[in-house]
C-alpha cells in the first residue's frame, strides 16, 4: 500500500522465533506491512497469533534468550532498526516509538508515584531536570483527564481505567511518532474501554501520532483504524484498508472472524465460531497454516504455502482461492 | 469525561505512601512494638554508656575485694570475678555487640545484594558462577568460616565485623536473587525497558526497591544472628579480647563460677537472649506488615 505522504514504518519479511526446550516456536513468520504518518493500523488475531511478538520486535524488546529476530527488516523513518546498536535503540524507545501495555495493573511500578514514573520518561529523553520533568508530568496527567495534584499518588490508589490513562500519559510524554498499543482496553470494562479509546483517538489526532493498535476486538478496529492486518499463526493472512476488509473480506479466516461476531440486524440463535484451535507454533501445519480449520480447503492448501495475492491497490490476501479469482 | 474528572477530585484516596502504610501496620502489631521498644532501650543504653558508667574507672578497673558479689544497690547486677560492675560492662558490651551486628549485616547486605541482583538480572553463566561460589560458602558452617577468617586476620573489632559479614553474604545473595527473578519478569520492567531505560536504571529504580520487603526482614533477623555469632566467637576466645567487655566473653568467663556466683554468667546471657528476641519480634512484625496478602 502506498502512502500519499511519507512512510513512517515499513516492515519487510520479519521473522521471530523462540528457542525453547520443546522446540522452536515460530511466533512471527515473514510479516510485511507499512504504516503512513498519522495513520492507525489494526493488528487483529487470536491469542498466540504473534501480534505482541511483532510489536515487541519493532522495539527490539524480544527477550533474548529464548527469542530472536531471525530475519527481515524494520525501517523506521527510512532507517533499519535491526542494524542499530543497543544504545541508539534506547534513545528511540520511549521518545520516538512508545508502547502501551495490555494490563495497566501490572505495567506500573508499585513503589513509585505515578508522577515520578511519567517524569522518568521525560528525564531519560529530554534535557530537563527533575523539577521540570515533574511539572511536565503533571501537565501530561491533566491531558489524560487526571488532576495534576494526584502526581504524588501511588498506582494502587488508582482504578484500572485511571491507571491505563497514566500509562497513556507515559507513552505520549515525549511526543512519539509511533505509538504501539497492545490491547490497551482488554483489561478494562466496557464503559471505560469507550472512554479510553475516545481519548486515545483524540490525543493521537492532536499530536499527529501514528499508531499500531493490537486487538482481537473488530469493533474497536472499526472505530479507530485506517488499515487492518489480520494475523494468523505468525503470518498476515489479509491486509488492506478498513473499508476493503470490513466490506469485502476474502480470506476464509477473516470471514470466519466476522461470522463469529453477533450482528444487530440479523436475529441469530447461535454464533458461528471458527471450528478447531490455533495450531501449535512449534509444529505448524504444512502448506497454508489455516488449512486444518478451513472449510474451503483444497489439496493444494495442505502441501503448498499460498503467496500474498494483490487483489487491488489496498487489499492483499494470502489464499489460493483468491489467486484463482485474480488470474481469471 | 467531565463527569469523571470531577469524580476524581471528590473520591480521592487518602494520601499515604506504601511505606507509611507498612509503618502503621507495624505499630498496630503489639509483639513487634514490644521488640521495637526493647531494642530502642538497648540502643539508648549503649549510646549513653559513657554517661552511665565511666569506661576506665568502672568497666575495666579491677576491684578484687568485691569479686563475685551478688546483685545489690551499689552493683545492681552484681560484680564479676575481678570485682567489676556487671551492669556497666553489659551496657558497654552492648556497644560492641550492636555495632558488630549492624555493621556486619550492612556489609553482607551490600555485597550479597549486589551479587544477588546481578546474578538474578543477567542470569545464564554469570548467575551460575556467582551462585555456585555462594553455594561453596554455604557448605561451610558459618561459625567455622568466621573462626577461620578471624584466625587468619587476627582478632580485632573490625576483623570480627568482616568475618561475621562475609559468612552471611550467601544468604542475602540468595534472597535478593530470588526476588529479582520474580520481579524482572513483570510487565512494569518491560515497560521500563520500553521507555528507554538502561540496565542500571532498571535495576536501581525499578527492581531493587521492589525487593526491599524480604531483604528488610532478613536483615532484622540477621542482626540477631550476627550478635549471636559475635558472642559465640568471643565465647571461644576469638572475638573481643579482654579486658574489653563483650557479652559472649562475659558469659564464657562467668560459666566457671556458675555454682558459686550464678549472676556472672546469667545476666550477659539474659541480655543476649532479650536482644535476639526483640530483633526477632520486630523482624516477624515487619514480615507480616510487608506481606501483601495480609493487607486489610
Amino acid at each position: 500500500m502506498e502512502c500519499k505522504h511519507d512512510n513512517l514504518l515499513q516492515i519487510e519479511d520479519l521473522s521471530i522465533q523462540y528457542k525453547t526446550g520443546e522446540g522452536i516456536v515460530r511466533a512471527v513468520n515473514g510479516v510485511s506491512f507499512s504504516l503512513c504518518k498519522g495513520q492507525t493500523m489494526g493488528l487483529v488475531g487470536e491469542t498466540g497469533a504473534g501480534k505482541t511478538t511483532t510489536a515487541l520486535g519493532i522495539l527490539r524488546l524480544i527477550p533474548d534468550p529464548p527469542g530472536k529476530i531471525v530475519g527481515g527488516k524494520i525501517y523506521f523513518n527510512g532507517e533499519n532498526l535491526l542494524q542499530k546498536p543497543d544504545g541508539m535503540m534506547r534513545l528511540i524507545r520511549g521518545s520516538q516509538i512508545s508502547m502501551i501495555f495490555q494490563d495497566p495493573m501490572t505495567s506500573l511500578n508499585p513503589v513509585m508515584t505515578v508522577g515520578e514514573q511519567i517524569a522518568e520518561v521525560i528525564e531519560i529523553h529530554e534535557a530537563l531536570g527533575k523539577k521540570e520533568s515533574l511539572e511536565k508530568a503533571k501537565k501530561m496527567l491533566e491531558m489524560v483527564g487526571i488532576p495534576g495534584s494526584r502526581h504524588s499518588d501511588y498506582p494502587h490508589q488508582f482504578s484500572g481505567g485511571m491507571k491505563q490513562r497514566v500509562v497513556i500519559a507515559m507513552a505520549l510524554a515525549c511526543d512519539p511518532q509511533l505509538l504501539i498499543a497492545d490491547e490497551p482496553t482488554t483489561a478494562l470494562d466496557v464503559t471505560i474501554q469507550a472512554q479510553v479509546l475516545d481519548m486515545m483517538n483524540q490525543l493521537k489526532k492532536e499530536l499527529n501520532t501514528s499508531m499500531i493498535l493490537i486487538t482481537h476486538d473488530l469493533g474497536v478496529v472499526a472505530e479507530v483504524c485506517d488499515t487492518v492486518a489480520i494475523m494468523y499463526a505468525g503470518e498476515i493472512v489479509e491486509y488492506g484498508s478498513i473499508q476493503e476488509i470490513f466490506e469485502n473480506p476474502k480470506h476464509p479466516y477473516t470471514i470466519g472472524l466476522f461470522q463469529s461476531l453477533p450482528s444487530l440486524d440479523v436475529d441469530t440463535d447461535r454464533l458461528k465460531p471458527i471450528s478447531g484451535m490455533m495450531p501449535d507454533p512449534t509444529n505448524l501445519p504444512t502448506g497454508c497454516a489455516f488449512h486444518p480449520r478451513c472449510s474451503q480447503r483444497c489439496e493444494k492448501c495442505t502441501s503448498m504455502a499460498p503467496p500474498m495475492v494483490n487483489l487491488s491497490e489496498d487489499h492483499q490476501v494470502r489464499c489460493f482461492l483468491c489467486e484463482d479469482v485474480s488470474e481469471q | 469525561m467531565q463527569g469523571i474528572t470531577s469524580e476524581l477530585h471528590t473520591g480521592r484516596a487518602k494520601k499515604r505512601s506504601l511505606w507509611l502504610d507498612i509503618g502503621i501496620r507495624v505499630i498496630k502489631n503489639k509483639a513487634a512494638m514490644v521488640g521495637f521498644v526493647i531494642l530502642a532501650v538497648l540502643i539508648l543504653l549503649a549510646l549513653f554508656a559513657d554517661v552511665i558508667a565511666d569506661y576506665d574507672t568502672v568497666v575495666i578497673q579491677q576491684d578484687l575485694a568485691n569479686m563475685n558479689q551478688g546483685p545489690s544497690l551499689e552493683h545492681i547486677l552484681g560484680t564479676d570475678e575481678f570485682g567489676r560492675d556487671i551492669f556497666a560492662r553489659i551496657i558497654h558490651g552492648g556497644r560492641i555487640s550492636l555495632a558488630v551486628g549492624l555493621v556486619s549485616v550492612c556489609f553482607s547486605l551490600v555485597v550479597g545484594g549486589i551479587l544477588g541482583a546481578l546474578a538474578g538480572y543477567y542470569g545464564g553463566r554469570f548467575d551460575n558462577i556467582i551462585m555456585r561460589c555462594m553455594d561453596i560458602f554455604l557448605a561451610i558452617p558459618s561459625i567455622l568460616l568466621a573462626m577461620a577468617i578471624v584466625t587468619a586476620l587476627g582478632s580485632s573489632l573490625l576483623n570480627l565485623m568482616i568475618a561475621v559479614g562475609i559468612s552471611n553474604i550467601p544468604s542475602y545473595a540468595r534472597i535478593v536473587r530470588a526476588s529479582v527473578l520474580t520481579i524482572k519478569d513483570q510487565e512494569f520492567i518491560e515497560a521500563a525497558r520500553a521507555i528507554g531505560g538502561n540496565d542500571f536504571r532498571i535495576i536501581m529504580r525499578h527492581i531493587l526497591p521492589n525487593t526491599l520487603a524480604p531483604v528488610i526482614v532478613q536483615a532484622t533477623l540477621g542482626v540477631a544472628g550476627a550478635i549471636l555469632s559475635t558472642a559465640s566467637l568471643s565465647f571461644i576466645g576469638l572475638g573481643i579480647q579482654p579486658p574489653a567487655p563483650e557479652w559472649g566473653a562475659m558469659l564464657s568467663n562467668g560459666r566457671t563460677y556458675l555454682r558459686s556466683a550464678w549472676h556472672v554468667a546469667t545476666f550477659p546471657g539474659i541480655f543476649i537472649m532479650v536482644t535476639i528476641l526483640s530483633l526477632n519480634l520486630l523482624g516477624d512484625g515487619l514480615r507480616d506488615a510487608l506481606d501483601p496478602k495480609l493487607k486489610q
